[in-house]
This record gives C-alpha cells, sequence and structure tokens, in this order.
C-alpha cells in the first residue's frame, strides 16, 4: 500500500528538467495544425515535449496574465496580441506574423442557402447565425468589422449565437443547429462532410496571425526554437497542408 | 453595467423557477411511485434518473443536444411538426436545469414518503377517505418537508446550472446567458469590474435561497 503511494506520489510530481516541456497556447483555429506541428516539432528535438493550450486567443491572454506558465502565444488576430504586448506579456522582438488566413461564410452542408453577398443573409429566412464573441474571440471581431462595413451589423446582431471559440461556432453550423456562421476557410477542412463555405468575406483587416515567445516563458529557449519552426520551410509545410498560407 | 447584470439575474431566476416547477411536479409523482410502487427495474429507475446528479455536465449537454438538436429525434419531431425550436432559447435553459436538478427532488420526496406510517393512510381510507384525498391530507402533510428540502436544494442548482445549459442554450446576452454563463463570459474577455457585479449579485442571491430555506423549514432538521 505505502509502495502504491510512493509511486503515485512520484507520478504526480513534476518531471526533473532532464527533458524540456515547452507549452504553447494557441488560437482554436490551430488545432488541427498545431497538433501536427508539435509530433514534428518533438521528432526533430528528442526528449522535448510540446504542451498544447487550445481556446479563443482573448482568454489565453487573460490565462497568461494570470501567471500561467505558458512559453508561447499563438494569436488569431492582431487585437489579442497587442493586448498581450500592452500588459507586458511579450518577449521584446520575438513577435512574428507567421501564417494568413481567410473568413468564409459556411452554411450546413445540407442547406440550399447561396447567398452572393453578406446583404443576402438580412433575409426572414436566416433566423440564427453564428460566431464567436467579439468581446473575446478573433473570428467574432472580424466578422462584426466586416458586417458593419456592408451597414448590416445592427440589424443582424439579435440573430447571433456566439461561440466561446471558432471551433464551437463551426460545430453549431455542423449541427444544423444555426443557418449560417462566420469562421475561418482553414476551419472547413476540419468538418468538410458537415459544413460548405459560400462566400469569402472581405475582411476590413488582414487575417494575419502573430506568434510571439512569452516574458515570463519557463523555457525561454525552446520556446525561441518552437517559434522559429513554426516560420521554417518544415513548420510552414505543415501549415500550409491544413490550409494556412504564408503572410 | 448593472442592466445587463439584472437581466441575466431576472433570466437566471425565471429558468430556475421553471425547472424547479417541473421538477417539483415530476419528482412527487416518481417519487411516490418509487417508495410505494411495487414493480421490477423499480430500483434500475431510480439509479438512471438518479444519473443526472452524478454525470458531468458537458456529457448531459451532449445527450441533450443530440436529442432535442434540430437532427434530433425529439428536435426534428418539434421542428418538423410544430415548427418549434428548443436549442439557443431559454427553454432549451430550462430544460437543461430541470434535467441536472431532478434527482435532489425525486431522492427528497422518494424518502420523505417512504418515512411516512403506511397505518396512518390506512386508518384514513378506513374511515372512508378517498385515495387522492388520503395522499392530499395525510401522506403529502407528513412528507412535504423533505420535498420542500429537496425542492430548495434543486433550485439553487438549478440556478448555478452551467455546463449542459450552455451546450443546449447558448450564449446570447438577454435571451439565454444566465448568470453563471454571464460570469464566465466576462471572465473570458478579462472584464473583471463587470465579474466581479455578477459574482457579487450570484452570492448575494444564493445567502438569500438559504436564508429563506432555513426560515421555510425551521427547527428540526429537514434531512428526511
Amino acid at each position: 500500500m505505502r509502495k502504491i503511494f510512493l509511486l503515485a506520489l512520484a507520478a504526480a510530481l513534476p518531471a526533473g528538467a532532464s527533458a524540456a516541456e515547452v507549452t504553447v497556447s494557441a488560437a482554436a483555429s490551430l488545432t488541427n495544425a498545431f497538433r501536427e506541428l508539435a509530433q514534428a516539432f518533438e521528432a526533430a528535438h528528442p526528449g522535448d515535449k510540446v504542451l498544447l493550450n487550445f481556446a479563443a486567443s482573448d482568454p489565453l491572454v487573460q490565462q497568461i496574465a494570470k501567471g500561467a506558465p505558458v512559453d508561447v502565444f499563438a494569436s488569431a488576430d492582431q487585437e489579442a496580441m497587442d493586448k498581450a504586448e500592452a500588459l507586458a506579456l511579450v518577449a521584446a522582438r520575438t513577435r512574428r506574423d507567421f501564417v494568413a488566413n481567410t473568413v468564409v461564410l459556411i452554411v450546413p452542408a445540407a442547406s440550399a442557402f447561396k447567398p452572393a453577398t453578406l446583404a443576402d443573409l438580412d433575409v426572414q429566412s436566416v433566423q440564427r447565425l453564428t460566431t464567436g464573441n467579439p468581446a473575446s474571440v478573433p473570428i467574432g471581431r472580424y466578422a462584426k468589422d466586416a458586417l458593419m462595413k456592408a451597414g448590416i451589423w445592427a440589424r443582424l446582431e439579435p440573430r447571433f449565437v456566439y461561440g466561446a471559440s471558432v471551433r464551437q461556432s463551426l460545430d453549431y453550423v455542423a449541427r444544423g443547429e444555426v443557418d449560417a456562421g462566420f469562421v475561418y476557410a482553414t476551419d472547413v477542412m476540419a468538418q468538410k462532410d458537415k459544413v460548405r463555405a459560400v462566400l469569402t468575406v472581405p475582411t476590413t483587416s488582414p487575417v494575419r496571425y502573430p506568434i510571439a515567445v512569452l516574458a515570463r516563458a519557463p523555457q525561454p529557449a525552446l520556446a525561441l526554437g518552437f517559434v522559429q519552426y513554426t516560420l521554417s520551410p518544415p513548420g510552414q509545410a505543415i501549415l500550409a497542408k491544413y490550409g494556412f498560407v504564408r503572410p | 453595467m448593472t442592466e445587463p447584470a439584472l437581466t441575466a439575474l431576472g433570466l437566471s431566476l425565471k429558468v430556475a423557477l421553471w425547472a424547479t416547477g417541473i421538477d417539483l411536479v415530476l419528482g412527487m409523482a416518481v417519487g411516490y411511485l418509487l417508495a410505494r410502487g411495487r414493480f421490477p427495474g423499480r430500483e434500475l429507475l431510480d439509479a438512471l434518473l438518479t444519473l443526472p446528479m452524478v454525470m458531468p455536465p458537458t456529457v448531459l449537454g451532449y445527450y441533450l443536444l443530440v436529442v432535442i438538436g434540430r437532427n434530433g429525434p425529439l428536435g426534428a419531431w418539434l421542428h418538423d411538426t410544430l415548427g418549434i425550436n428548443l436549442i439557443f432559447t431559454w427553454q432549451a435553459a430550462v430544460i437543461a436545469a430541470a434535467v441536472v436538478a431532478f434527482p435532489l427532488v425525486l431522492k427528497g420526496a422518494r424518502a420523505a414518503f417512504e418515512t411516512v406510517d403506511v397505518q396512518l393512510e390506512q386508518a384514513a381510507r378506513v374511515l372512508g377517505v378517498s385515495e387522492f384525498g388520503v395522499f392530499l391530507r395525510v401522506t403529502l402533510p407528513l412528507a412535504w418537508r423533505g420535498i420542500l428540502a429537496g425542492t430548495l436544494l434543486a433550485f439553487a442548482r438549478s440556478m448555478g446550472e452551467f455546463g449542459a445549459t450552455l451546450m443546449v442554450a447558448g450564449s446570447i446576452p438577454g435571451k439565454t446567458q444566465t448568470l453563471s454563463i454571464a460570469v464566465y463570459e466576462a471572465v473570458q474577455a478579462g472584464q473583471d469590474d463587470t465579474a466581479n457585479l455578477l459574482v457579487l449579485i450570484t452570492s448575494a442571491t444564493c445567502v438569500l435561497v438559504l436564508v429563506l430555506a432555513s426560515r421555510l423549514a425551521p427547527g428540526r432538521s429537514v434531512s428526511a
């Protein structure tokens, strides 16, 4: 009994420093791409481990601001990274734009709805729309800005059901619970049997993802290695596989 | 800042009251059945109905989403025949809260009915009181403390419901964004001022419910 207890205790304690662990907080839209990227990084750095933490970009900033031991932050828009910089969370001169993306309007695969422009969303048959919450999710900000520019935000806003991240909005559309949703072009690949992109949304600012090493990174050297890997040809090749393009 | 918070509070109260009301009616009926009925699978039924208390809210939310979603068996039927969409409405939040809190009423009601002396009911029957009269004038007056205790717990649990509610009702300000979900959104967005106000309101409401509970059931323990 005593032996089992000691074994359990040993397993619960943090591992020694022999193998380093780099913690990466990344925007939810990077989920599939970063899982493969992390495997490739681990293969190139034997012994080291990448821990991935996915959520919408703003909650990730909040976690880091509250002291989460994170090494690398990858955000889906400039605003979330700006917030992190304003809170002095980012290591100086490590911020880089590493991928670009596109915002699309998607509908459930079985839907016959085929809008030609954003203005076509302003019809009776479109009762429910989804995107991320503009207060904390970048996709929501991109969508809101585009709809404001199109002059229909005020009319469409009451029909929105907000997701806690872009992937939740993607799930709402995939399940057919909403009529249409705003997600990234790369998200469509993760549910390509269940959703269909019908429109490329003209964003008011380019969709570029910044990545940076954090000021209080427990593993700053390995963190920089990971950031450089995302910018390297092998890293970019993996990201391209998931639809991300060079910024 | 206060107005959205009060809207969220109102919505939480509305959802919790409806959920508790539904649970009270169903919980008393099923609780009585389980306490007095003799039928095969009685304990299995009890266990199945208690599941929501021990299952993670996310599992429950997923089950509900699959059943009452637009493509789910019940959801599709409601949509096609009655034109009703439950997902992302406050009614969906009521269903989630009612399912999660149901075991609390059921457990309280079953235990309370089981403690009622059957001989007292028999005596009433001998005196010519109808079955419904026996229930209303003998069984219920003797069991109400236990039922009330379970009901108040169910109300508190409904007020705090978060996981399953978020999955089936979403987070629409003014429509389905209850207090607990509003707190989550505020923290996600880093709006600590709003979060502070919301948690204060939530805490005050909980204290009020507990004080009310002890006022309504004074004296001896109501654990039944």
